[in-house]
C-alpha cells in the first residue's frame, strides 16, 4: 500500500507521486497581501503574456475590484476589501487567537536573517527587527503589551489601530498538494507538471466541467463564448506559467508585480519567507497577520500558492477549511457499493420471492 | 475634516469605543430572542467561494435515464430467468433507449461535444466520471446485446448460424446487464458527492442509496407503464421496495446534512421538486401495490414513479447548484467544523496558520 499512502490526503511530494524523477524542486508563489497596492498590474500582465480573453467589462460596486472572481479568463485577481475600525480590531482578535493556539513562533529565524535591500528600490521587510519597526513600519505603537507566546517571550507593542483600512489581495490557483481538479478529471487533460504545478492540456480538455466542481478554492472555470474565442468550452485556470517557468523565468504576475507582494521561487524558499515576514508583521505589532496554505496538514496537503493574509480567509472569498474531496473517494466508493449490493437484492427478492404475478 | 454647512444636520461622530460599547449593550435594536443562533459568517461581497458545475439540465436528464435504464437491465434479467417474455422484450427495449438517450445526453453537455471519445483514452479510479463513462459503455454494450438477442428471436430463422449464436448470447447480455446495472445507478451519485459543491458533497452518505432506490422504483414503473398486469408482479415488488429504500435514504440524508446544509433541499425549486418526489413517488408505490393488478392504475402508478423519481434527480441537482453559488454553504460549515477542532485541542491542521 506504500504508493498509495497519501496519493489522496496528507503531507507528499506531488510530483514524485505523478512519476516525475526530474529532481525538480517544487515551485511556488508567495502572495505577501500586507504589501498589496492593488495596481493589477498581476492581472494585466497575465492576460498579457497568456493572451487570456477579456472577461466582462462591467462596474462590479466592490470597491476598487471590478474584476469579480478567478475564473476561465481570469487567472489572478486582486481582491479590495474596505474595513472600518471595528473590523480590523476583530481580526487583529481572531489573529491573535490563532497565535494562542499554538505553534509558537521561533523568533530567533527572523533576527538571524538580518535587514538586507534586494536592490529593486523596495525596502526588503523581511529581516527587519521589532527595533526597526518604528522606522520600518512608520507606526507609532500604543504601549499596550501583546502576548506573542514566542520563545524570546519579549513583549511586543501593538500598532495602533486606524479608522481605515483597505485590504488587497492578488488571488491565484493554488496548485494544491491534492489538487481536487487533476483528481476528478476523466480526460486526463489536467496533469502534474515536474514543478509539482497543475495545468490544463487545452487540446485534450473536453469541457466536461469535472474539475469545475470539484475545486475547492473555486478557481478553475470553463470557458463560455462562440467558437472564436480561444478555448472556449475548455477548462481553464492559471497554469502557472508553465512555459515561463521551464525556461527558468519568472511567472509573468510575479515579475510584473512593483512591490515584491508576489514572490515566486522553490516552494520550500517560499514558505520560509513566509514564516519570517508574518513573524516580522507579529513583532512590529500586527497580530492580524497570518499565513493561509503553509501548512502540509491542512485539507489540501498544503498548497503551491502561499498567502500571508491580514483577516480571515473567507474575509478575501477564500474558504476557511478547505478539503480536497477526492479525500473521501474511497468511503464514497464504498458507500456506493453497498448502495449497489442493495440494488441487486432488492430485484433478486422481488424476482425469486413471492408469485409470478 | 470636511466644512460643509450641511455638517450641522449630522449626528455627532462617535468614538470607535463608543461604538463597541453601544454594540454590546445590544444597541436597543436588536430583537432579544432571534439572538441565540448567531452564526457568524463572512463573505467577499456576497460572492460564491467555490463554483457550482457548469452542467445543465441535461446532467440531471442523464442521471435519471441512466437510472431508468439500470432498473430495466435488472428487469430485463430477471424476467428472463423467470420466463416473463413481454416483461423481458419491454424492459430490454426501454434499458437500450434509456441510456442511448441519457449517453446522448452527456455528450450534449459537454463544453467540445466533439472531444467526448477523450472519455475513453484513460481510465482513472479517482474520477468517478471516468468510471462512471466506463460502466456506461459497458452497461450499453450488454443493453445492446440483449435487444439485439430480443430482436433476432423475432425475424431469424431458428436454425440459423446467427440465432445460435444469439441463444449462447443472450445468458450473458442477460447477466452482463445485470452486473453492470447496479454500478450504473450507483456511481451517479458519487459522480455528485465528488464535488466541492457542499449540499453534493455531504450527502455522500446517503445519496448511492437514495440514487439506486430511485433507479428502481423508475424501471419498475416503466415496466408498469409498459407490461401487462400479468407478468409485473417482480416489477410492483421491485416498485414498492425501491420507493420505501428511496424515501427512508432521503429522509436520513437530509437529518445527517444538518440544518444549514439540508436548507438547499428543502428551499426554492429543489424544495418543490423533492416534495413533489416524495409524494409521487409515495402514491406511486402504494398504487402500484395496492391496485397494480388493474392496468390503467398500473399505468398511472408506473407514471407516478417515473415523475417521482426525475423530480428526486432534478431536485437533488438543483440543490446542489444553489449550495455552491451560495457562499454561506460553504463557509459556515467548514469555520464551524474548523472551530469544533480547536475546540477539542486540534490546531495543527488548519489552513490558517499563524506562522
Ligand atoms: S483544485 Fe483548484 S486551486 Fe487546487 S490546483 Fe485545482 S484549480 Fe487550482
Ligand atoms: S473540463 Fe477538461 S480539464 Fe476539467 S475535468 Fe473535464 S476534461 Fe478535465
Amino acid at each position: 500500500m506504500g504508493f498509495w499512502k497519501n496519493q489522496l490526503t496528507g503531507p507528499t511530494d506531488p510530483a514524485t507521486d505523478a512519476a516525475w524523477d526530474t529532481g525538480k524542486p517544487r515551485k511556488g508563489f508567495f502572495t505577501d497581501t500586507s504589501i498589496c497596492i492593488g495596481c493589477k498590474a498581476c492581472e494585466v500582465a497575465c492576460k498579457e503574456w497568456n493572451a487570456v480573453p477579456e472577461d466582462g467589462l462591467g462596474l462590479l460596486g466592490s470597491s476598487y475590484d471590478n474584476t469579480g472572481a478567478l475564473g476561465a479568463s481570469t487567472w489572478r485577481h486582486v481582491a479590495f476589501v474596505e474595513q472600518d475600525g471595528d473590523r480590523i480590531a476583530t481580526a487583529r482578535e481572531s489573529g491573535r487567537r490563532l497565535v494562542d493556539l499554538g505553534m509558537p513562533a521561533l523568533r530567533a529565524t527572523a533576527e538571524a536573517a538580518g535587514g538586507s535591500s534586494d536592490g529593486s528600490g523596495v525596502t526588503d521587510l523581511r529581516g527587519a527587527t521589532p527595533t526597526e519597526r518604528t522606522a520600518v513600519g512608520q507606526r507609532e505603537s500604543t504601549g499596550q503589551p501583546f502576548q506573542d507566546g514566542g520563545s524570546a517571550g519579549v513583549a511586543v507593542a501593538e500598532a495602533e489601530i486606524p479608522d481605515f483600512r483597505w485590504l488587497m489581495s492578488s488571488d491565484v490557483c493554488k496548485h494544491c498538494t491534492h489538487a481536487a481538479c487533476l483528481d476528478v478529471c476523466p480526460t486526463g487533460a489536467l496533469f502534474r507538471t515536474e514543478f509539482g504545478t497543475v495545468v490544463v492540456q487545452d487540446d485534450v480538455c473536453n469541457g466536461c466541467g469535472y474539475c469545475v466542481a470539484a475545486c475547492p478554492f473555486g478557481v478553475i472555470e470553463r470557458r463560455p463564448g462562440e467558437d472564436t474565442v480561444k478555448n472556449a468550452g475548455i477548462a481553464q485556470k492559471c497554469t502557472l506559467c508553465y512555459d515561463r517557468i521551464g525556461h527558468d523565468q519568472t511567472p509573468a504576475c510575479a515579475q510584473a508585480c512593483p512591490t515584491t507582494s508576489i514572490k515566486f521561487g522553490d516552494l520550500a524558499q517560499m514558505q520560509d519567507a513566509a514564516r519570517e515576514r508574518v513573524d516580522v508583521l507579529h513583532d512590529l505589532g500586527y497580530p492580524e497577520a497570518r499565513l493561509y496554505g503553509a501548512n502540509e496538514n491542512d485539507g489540501v496537503g498544503g498548497t503551491g500558492s502561499v498567502f500571508l493574509l491580514l483577516d480571515e480567509p473567507e474575509v478575501y472569498g477564500l474558504p476557511p477549511d478547505p478539503r480536497v474531496t477526492t479525500a473521501a473517494l474511497p468511503d464514497m466508493f464504498r458507500k456506493a457499493g453497498f448502495a449497489a449490493v442493495a440494488m441487486l437484492g432488492l430485484a433478486a427478492a422481488s424476482f425469486v420471492g413471492g408469485r409470478r404475478r | 475634516m470636511t466644512t460643509n454647512p450641511l455638517d450641522a444636520d449630522r449626528p455627532p461622530e462617535r468614538t470607535r469605543a463608543e461604538r463597541r460599547a453601544e454594540r454590546r449593550a445590544g444597541g436597543g435594536r436588536r430583537d432579544e430572542s432571534l439572538m441565540v443562533p448567531d452564526v457568524k459568517f463572512e463573505s467577499y461581497y456576497g460572492r460564491s467561494v467555490v463554483k457550482p458545475a457548469p452542467w445543465e439540465a441535461d446532467i440531471p436528464a442523464y442521471i435519471f435515464l441512466g437510472g431508468v435504464a439500470a432498473g430495466s437491465g435488472l428487469i430485463g434479467a430477471g424476467a428472463a430467468a423467470r420466463r416473463l417474455p413481454t416483461l423481458r422484450r419491454n424492459a430490454r427495449y426501454s434499458a437500450l433507449a434509456a441510456v442511448a438517450v441519457g449517453g446522448l445526453a452527456l455528450v450534449r453537455d459537454l463544453g467540445k461535444p466533439s472531444r467526448a471519445l477523450n472519455m475513453m483514452r484513460t481510465v482513472k479510479v479517482t474520477s468517478p466520471m471516468s468510471v462512471g463513462s466506463w460502466i456506461l459503455t459497458a452497461f450499453g454494450a450488454f443493453a445492446g446485446l440483449a435487444v439485439a438477442s430480443e430482436a433476432g428471436q423475432g425475424f431469424l430463422d431458428r436454425d440459423s448460424g446467427l440465432a445460435k449464436v444469439l441463444r449462447v448470447a443472450d445468458p450473458a447480455a442477460s447477466a452482463g446487464s445485470a452486473l453492470m446495472a447496479p454500478p450504473l445507478a450507483a456511481y451517479t451519485a458519487i459522480l455528485l458527492a465528488d464535488t466541492a459543491s457542499p449540499t453534493w458533497h455531504e450527502s455522500y452518505r446517503q445519496l448511492p442509496f437514495v440514487f439506486v432506490g430511485s433507479a428502481s422504483a423508475a424501471a419498475a414503473g416503466l415496466a408498469l407503464l409498459t407490461s401487462p398486469p400479468e407478468q409485473t408482479g417482480p416489477a410492483r415488488r421491485m416498485a414498492a421496495a425501491g420507493a420505501a429504500l428511496e424515501l427512508v435514504a432521503m429522509h436520513r440524508m437530509e437529518g445527517n446534512l444538518g440544518e444549514v446544509l439540508a436548507e438547499p433541499l428543502r428551499t426554492g425549486r429543489a424544495g418543490l421538486l423533492l416534495r413533489a418526489s416524495k409524494a409521487l413517488t409515495g402514491a406511486g408505490a402504494v398504487t402500484a401495490t395496492v391496485f397494480g393488478r388493474n392496468r390503467v392504475a398500473a399505468g398511472l402508478s408506473g407514471l407516478a414513479l417515473l415523475a417521482g423519481s426525475a423530480c428526486t434527480r432534478f431536485g437533488v441537482f438543483e440543490a446542489g447548484i444553489e449550495s455552491a453559488k451560495d457562499p454561506r454553504y460553504t463557509v459556515s460549515p467548514q469555520r464551524e467544523r474548523l472551530e469544533r477542532r480547536r475546540a477539542e485541542g486540534v490546531t495543527d491542521d488548519a489552513i490558517t496558520t499563524s506562522r
